[in-house]
């Protein structure tokens, strides 16, 4: 069956997400605990905090995240061209080249081989490799795109397409460097403008690798599970350019009353204001995609994945254009309440919309009536909920109370608190985060062993679960 | 929205559409800053850094440092009290790369050049809780060991003098590898902590 490869290759990302995700997140619990308990470091250098912590992100952002995105990219690309994938081969090279750079990263990161930019730390020499791969990966997406035999480009494609073109811009402009050995290379542009070029970068990584490559998973597995259409086609038009137009001018909200001179930072502001309508337009097109089907979110376990991970979307882009107004910045920057910003997008959104998404994807690949286990997706479901809000109350709670303490002054003119007396006052909020991480983890584990059994069962393992009827 | 049926039916079209709108926000808030005097111009009393310094600026970045500590103090009271004056664009000119910082597990180090004895960090680094009972920094002991990479802070040196004018004079590139040669990781690094933010005073008002 000429069919078969598509799928076959769909599959590997499937695995790749999940494995890579457990991976990711394991080693974020690992360093959630180094900061409640510092004893853990160890004192060996490869366990060390600062470390792992840009595997962790690597790993969870473009592992997990990556293999989500480029996997259903493809999966999309295909069934709604109903075309086969362009140039197979070139396809499997991406898959194993992607792979490779993941591997690379691990054999690197631990090791002290950075460049210090912030989900850019690969040195150059895997920079180059992995715009290899992400060129061969638009090759293949944009070359079925051209094969479709449906007039009409099915909108998660575009936003799939914006994703791909523009992370590939911003990997090329934010990696500009000179080398200066096999590992290490010093950065074309000069302090501040490097500052700004990779916050323009770091940003629009979100933008566009956790935003819009997942919203156009979004509009696929929504539709496709709710047995809906798409609430809105105008909506859809408006928010998508609103949306890709008005993030790339976002960055320099990360660089807010430092030394990026203030026009810049004014301007971003402007426009991370700006960013709210467009993101809640999508939510909105999503969340809306149920109207008439409201009790599936009653039934469905997958669906409620699906929906509250939009919700989750909605208040961190709320959340985001929040602190991003200068004044409000000034209090939640360089404290913990970005990490619990950052995570309510991460696990809420992101992660959530994936585990919908796989779970929707993971019976079609592999010919099966249904998960083996909806009793199972529904545990996961509560578990890593739980998770996430233990995780960003806690955090929200240290950054605002770190931010506070930090701007006490004495009535006669010196700093109530110590740097030292604030980290102590923290520790609590370390061990909260490190067990909603803990429960989320476990989540990912209970995915993985409904993911070997689904594959492992017979088309009958479905008569297992009593709430099979809910999935279509 | 007719108008827009084009778009949708011509991938190519919307490729390049969608090229150009992203484009726009970096063309307009990254380019002019790269023409902007007080960001490229250094600090009248900005050195570049000698051979020590940059050997132990590579081990700040390779250990990670940035991870947990900020180089960017803001102009507000109570971050002026605590690291000292706020940092200026043109105190970072030799900085590729940039080590502003996002997060500050720890405190700002800016202006952490001279505040602190060579014999404080070295214990700090060793054991930073034999100092800080409240920290929840790792140790580093690894650095008193590994010895410096001579040679590739030369060719570093050789790089930015080449490629980007760092003003560096001839006899500090022919004595870079042996400025370095034989010295610890933990020496370096101290070296360039305390050369950190000291174009300009703590005190300066």
């Amino acid at each position: 069956m000429k069919t078969n490869f598509n799928d076959e290759i769909v599959k590997k990302f499937a695995i790749a997400t999940v494995l890579w995700g457990i991976v990711g997140m394991l080693v974020g619990v690992f360093i959630a605990a180094e900061m409640a308990w510092p004893l853990l470091n160890m004192d060996v250098p490869w366990l060390t905090f600062s470390r792992l912590r840009p595997l962790h992100t690597n790993a969870v952002i473009f592992a997990f995240g990556g293999n989500a995105l480029i996997g259903t990219s493809l999966y999309v690309a295909y069934r709604t061209c109903k075309a086969d994938l362009y140039m197979p081969k070139l396809a499997s090279f991406v898959f194993w080249g992607y792979q490779l750079v993941i591997l690379l990263a691990v054999l690197t990161l631990p090791f002290g081989y950075t460049q210090s930019r912030e989900y850019a730390e690969l040195i150059w020499p895997i920079d180059i490799l992995l715009t290899v791969v992400w060129v061969s990966y638009a090759v293949v997406f944009f070359g079925t795109l051209t094969k479709r035999k449906e007039k009409h480009i099915f909108v998660a494609n575009w936003f799939y397409a914006a994703f791909i073109i523009t992370i590939a811009l911003l990997h090329i402009v934010n990696n500009l460097q000179i080398p200066v050995n096999w590992h290490l290379s010093y950065s074309i542009y000069p302090g501040a403008v490097d500052a700004i070029v990779q916050w323009w970068y770091g940003h629009n990584a979100v933008g566009f690798f956790l935003t819009a490559g997942f919203l156009g998973m979004m509009y696929y597995f929504i539709p496709l599970q709710a047995g809906r259409p798409v609430y809105s086609y105008r909506l859809s038009i408006v928010h998508f350019w609103a949306l890709i137009s008005s993030y790339m001018w976002a960055g320099p909200h990360h660089l807010h009353y430092t030394s990026l001179p203030d026009w810049t930072q004014s301007l971003g502001m402007v426009f991370s204001l700006i960013l709210l309508a467009p993101s809640w337009g999508g939510m909105i097109n999503g969340i809306m995609t149920l109207s008439g089907a409201w009790h599936k979110l009653r039934d469905d376990p997958i669906i409620k994945f699906l929906i509250v991970s939009l919700s989750f979307y909605g208040m961190s882009t709320f959340e985001g254009p929040m602190m991003a107004i200068k004044t409000v910045n000034a209090l939640s920057h360089y404290t913990d309440w970005t990490i619990g910003h950052v995570h309510s997008g991460a696990l809420g959104w992101v992660a959530l919309i994936t585990i919908g998404s796989l779970y929707v994807l993971i019976p079609r690949l592999w010919n099966k009536k249904a998960m083996y286990s909806t009793k199972l997706i529904n545990t996961h479901f509560w578990i890593a909920t739980l998770g996430i809000v233990l995780y960003i109350a806690s955090m929200w709670i240290a950054g605002v109370m770190q931010g506070l303490m930090w701007r006490d002054i004495n009535a006669d003119g010196t700093v109530v608190y110590s740097f030292a007396e604030t980290v102590k006052a923290t520790y609590p909020y370390y061990i909260a985060r490190f067990l909603g991480g803990t429960l989320f983890l476990a989540g990912m584990c209970i995915m993985l062993y409904n993911f070997i059994m689904t594959v492992k069962s017979r088309g009958d393992a479905v008569a297992l679960d009593k709430l099979e009827g809910a999935v279509a | 929205m007719s108008k827009h049926e084009k778009i949708e039916k011509n991938i190519g079209l919307m490729g390049v559409l969608i090229a150009i709108v992203v484009s726009m926000g970096g063309l307009v808030e990254i380019v002019p800053l790269m023409y902007q005097t007080s960001v490229i111009e250094p600090h009248p009393n900005l050195k570049p850094y000698t051979a020590m310094e940059l050997a132990g600026r590579d081990i700040y970045i390779a250990e990670g440092c940035y991870n947990c500590h900020s180089q960017q103090i803001r102009p507000f009271v109570d971050e002026t009290l605590r690291y000292g004056h706020y940092s200026q664009a043109n105190e970072f000119v030799y900085d590729r790369p940039f080590q502003w910082g996002s997060k500050r597990t720890g405190p700002d180090l800016h202006r952490v050049g001279g505040k602190y004895s060579n014999e404080w960090h070295e214990y700090h680094l060793m054991d930073p809780r034999s100092v800080v009972p409240e920290s929840n920094m790792p140790g580093y002991p690894w650095l008193a060991e590994d010895m410096v990479d001579a040679e590739q802070t030369a060719a570093g040196m050789k790089v930015l003098y080449e490629w980007f004018d760092h003003p560096y004079t001839q006899e500090q590139l022919d004595n870079a590898q042996a400025d370095v040669d034989g010295k610890t990781k933990m020496e370096a690094l101290i070296a360039y902590l305390q050369v950190l933010g000291t174009a300009i005073p703590r005190s300066y008002k």
